[in-house]
C-alpha cells in the first residue's frame, strides 16, 4: 500500500512539470539565448525522449538519492530540500508542543462538567479561533507586535539557525509556531473534549470513581489512554497537513523553509526543484499518517485486533 | 456506545431535539446578508470599488466613507462589499463541482459496495495523500492567464476525494440499517433506495460538512491571494486586500482591520451553522 501510494505521487510530481507553458529549455537558456542553443540544451536535458523514459530515467535518479540540478541556483535539489526541511521540522514541533499543551489540559478540565461555564467559554474560544485563517493571524500579529507595541518586525533576514544562536533562533520561529500551533490547538481541543466526554461515561469510569481512586489519576490512566486514539488520528492527519499549508505563513514570515522555497521555485519556473520538493513533501504527509496509523496500534491494541 | 444508538428509537430522539438556538438564526441572518450583498454589489447605492480618490487616501472611517479609504483613495466598505463576491463564489463554486461529482460516488460506493467501492476508494485515499494545496498552487501558477473560473474549477476538484470519503462514510453508516432492508424487501428500486430513503438521511452531515467546506474553501482563496493567485487586482478580493495592507500597516491599520474582520465574521458564521447542524443530528455524539 504504502509503496503504491508513494509511486502514484512520483508520477503526480513528475508531470506537475509538464503542466507547465512552453519548455524548460527556453527558460533555462534565457531570454537572450539563440535557437541553436536552445535545441542543444533540450536534447542535453533529455527533452526529446518520450515522457515515460525521462519519468524513468528521474526516478531511477531518486531511488539514488539524486532529485536533480536547480537550473536557477545550480545547486542539487537534494541539498536544497537538506537546508531547508529542518526549518519546517522544528516549527511543527514547536507548533505542537505549544498544541498540545494547551489543549490537552483545557480538554481535560472542560470535559470534567460539560456545558458548565469554562466548558462554554473554551468552546466559544475555540470556535472563534477556528475562524480566523494564518494569514489574517500573521496581519493582525505583526501589526500588533510592531506597530502598537513598537518592536520593530523582525522580518526576512532574521532567521537564525539553530547551530548558531538557539534564543535566537526560538525567536525568529516563535511567529510561525505560535500561529500554526492555533489552528492545531482548535482541533485537537475539540476532538479530545468530545472524546473524553464520551469516555467518562463508560462503565470502567464509574468503576475506578467507586474504588475512590483519585479525579487526576482517573482523568490520566483511565479516561486519556483510550481517549488518545482519537486525538492521535486527528494529529497524524493535521501534521501532515502541516507541512503542506505551513508554507503560506512560511511565504508570508520570508522563513526558508520548503513552503517558502516551493512557492519561490514556482515563481520562478524552477522545474526540477519544484518537482523535488513536491514529491518529498507528499511521501512525507504519507509517512507521517502511516506512522501515526502505528503508533496508534501501539496505545490501543484494540485497534489492530479488530 | 454503538449498540445503544443502534437501539435508541428514532421517534424519542426527534422528541428530544432541542431548538436551533437565536445564535445559529443570527448566522444564517448573516450568511445570507453577505450573499445578498455579493449578489446585489453593483444594484446597491455603493460607491465604484475601483474609483481613486487621490485627495482622500488612508482615511479612517468617517460618514462619506463608512469604514475609511485605502492607500489609493478607495472606498473600503465598497471594496469588502464587492471583495466578498470572490471568496463566496469561490467557495460556493468549488462546493458545488467537488460535492457534485464526490457526492454521487460516496454515496454509490457505499450503497453498492464490492469491487466498484474498493477500487474507487483506493484511487480517492491515495490522491488524498496527495497534498491538495500544493497540488492547487501549483497548477494555478502554471495556468495563465489566471481566471476565477480556473480557480473554482482546481479547487473543485482537489476537494472531490475529501467530499467523497465523508459522504461515503455517513452513507455507510445508514446503509446497513433496518429500514434500507425493508425498502429493498418491499422491492424498491436501488435510484429509489438511494433517493428516498438514503439522501434525507445523510442530508444534514452532507449541508453541515458543505457549510465547513465553504469556510475552508474561502480560507484557500484568501491565501491563494497573498500568493498572488487569485484574481487580479485592482479587482478586490478579501485576500488580496489584507494582503496590499500589509505595505501599509503602518499608516492605515484599518486597512488590514476591516477585510479581516469580514473574512473572520463570515467564516464564524458558517463554522457555527455547520457545527449546530451537525450536532443537532449527529448521531455518534453523546447527548447530555
Amino acid at each position: 500500500m504504502l509503496i503504491g501510494i508513494v509511486f502514484v505521487i512520483s508520477i503526480g510530481s513528475f508531470y506537475l512539470i509538464h503542466l507547465l507553458p512552453g519548455n524548460p529549455a527556453t527558460v533555462i537558456a534565457g531570454v537572450g539565448a539563440t535557437p541553436e542553443y536552445t535545441a542543444k540544451l533540450y536534447k542535453l536535458l533529455g527533452l526529446n525522449r518520450p515522457i515515460y523514459e525521462q519519468y524513468f530515467i528521474w526516478m531511477g535518479n531518486v531511488l539514488h538519492g539524486n532529485l536533480g540540478t536547480s537550473f536557477i541556483s545550480q545547486t542539487s535539489v537534494t541539498s536544497v530540500i537538506g537546508a531547508a526541511l529542518p526549518i519546517d521540522v522544528e516549527i511543527i514541533v514547536l507548533s505542537q508542543i505549544i498544541a498540545f499543551a494547551t489543549a490537552i489540559p483545557m480538554a481535560m478540565r472542560s470535559s470534567r462538567r460539560p456545558d458548565g461555564p469554562l466548558d462554554r467559554v473554551l468552546g466559544a474560544s475555540s470556535f472563534t479561533l477556528l475562524s480566523i485563517p494564518p494569514f489574517v493571524v500573521i496581519v493582525m500579529l505583526v501589526l500588533l507586535i510592531s506597530i502598537k507595541l513598537g518592536v520593530p518586525h523582525t522580518g526576512p533576514s532574521s532567521y537564525v539557525s539553530l547551530g548558531t544562536d538557539w534564543v535566537a533562533n526560538l525567536e525568529s520561529l516563535a511567529l510561525p509556531a505560535f500561529t500554526l500551533a492555533i489552528g492545531s490547538f482548535v482541533v485537537y481541543y475539540r476532538v479530545l473534549r468530545s472524546d473524553l466526554i464520551a469516555t467518562l461515561q463508560e462503565e470502567f469510569i464509574t468503576l475506578a470513581r467507586s474504588k475512590g481512586i483519585s479525579q487526576r489519576r482517573i482523568m490520566w490512566r483511565h479516561a486519556f489512554r483510550p481517549s488518545s486514539v482519537a486525538l492521535l488520528g486527528t494529529a497524524g492527519v493535521n501534521i501532515g497537513g502541516l507541512l503542506a499549508s505551513g508554507f503560506i505563513v512560511q511565504y508570508l514570515l520570508a522563513i526558508p523553509g520548503l513552503g517558502y522555497t516551493l512557492i519561490t521555485a514556482i515563481f520562478n519556473s524552477d522545474y526540477l526543484l519544484v518537482q523535488g520538493i513536491v514529491f518529498v513533501v507528499s511521501v512525507g504527509v504519507v509517512l507521517i499518517n502511516f506512522t501515526f496509523d502505528f503508533i496508534i496500534n501501539i496505545v490501543d491494541p484494540r485497534i489492530s485486533r479488530e | 456506545m454503538s449498540d445503544l444508538q443502534d437501539e435508541a428509537p428514532l421517534v424519542e430522539k426527534s422528541e428530544k431535539r432541542e431548538p436551533m438556538g437565536v445564535l445559529f438564526w443570527v448566522c444564517v441572518g448573516w450568511i445570507v446578508l453577505n450573499v445578498f450583498g455579493a449578489i446585489f454589489a453593483n444594484v446597491l447605492p455603493l460607491q465604484n470599488p475601483l474609483y481613486q480618490n487621490y485627495a482622500l487616501v488612508n482615511a479612517g472611517p468617517s460618514l462619506h466613507h463608512l469604514l475609511g479609504t485605502d492607500d489609493l483613495g478607495r472606498d473600503i466598505f465598497t471594496r469588502i462589499v464587492y471583495g466578498s463576491r470572490v471568496s463566496i463564489s469561490v467557495g460556493v463554486g468549488a462546493m458545488i463541482i467537488g460535492f457534485g461529482i464526490g457526492a454521487p460516488l460516496g454515496m454509490l460506493a457505499a450503497y453498492r459496495r464490492g469491487r466498484f467501492d474498493a477500487i474507487l476508494t483506493t484511487v480517492m485515499y491515495v490522491l488524498l495523500a496527495f497534498p491538495a494545496i500544493i497540488a492547487t498552487i501549483a497548477v494555478l501558477s502554471f495556468w495563465t492567464p489566471r481566471s476565477l473560473y480556473k480557480i473554482i474549477v482546481v479547487i473543485g476538484i482537489a476537494s472531490i476525494p475529501l467530499v467523497y470519503r465523508v459522504i461515503r462514510t455517513a452513507t455507510m453508516a445508514v446503509a446497513t440499517k433496518d429500514y434500507v432492508t425493508a425498502a429493498k424487501v418491499q422491492g424498491a428500486t436501488d435510484r429509489r433506495i438511494l433517493v428516498k430513503e438514503l439522501l434525507p438521511n445523510i442530508a444534514p452531515i452532507g449541508i453541515s460538512f458543505l457549510l465547513i467546506g465553504v469556510a475552508t474553501v474561502i480560507i484557500l482563496e484568501g491565501a491563494l491571494a497573498f500568493l498572488g493567485l487569485s484574481v487580479n487586482p485592482p479587482t478586490p478580493s478579501w485576500g488580496n486586500m489584507i494582503n496590499e495592507s500589509r505595505t501599509v500597516l503602518a499608516q492605515n491599520p484599518w486597512l488590514a482591520l476591516f477585510p479581516s474582520l469580514a473574512i473572520c465574521l463570515f467564516l464564524l458564521g458558517l463554522n457555527f451553522m455547520g457545527d449546530r447542524l451537525r450536532s443537532h443530528y449527529d448521531v455518534t455524539e453523546v447527548k447530555l
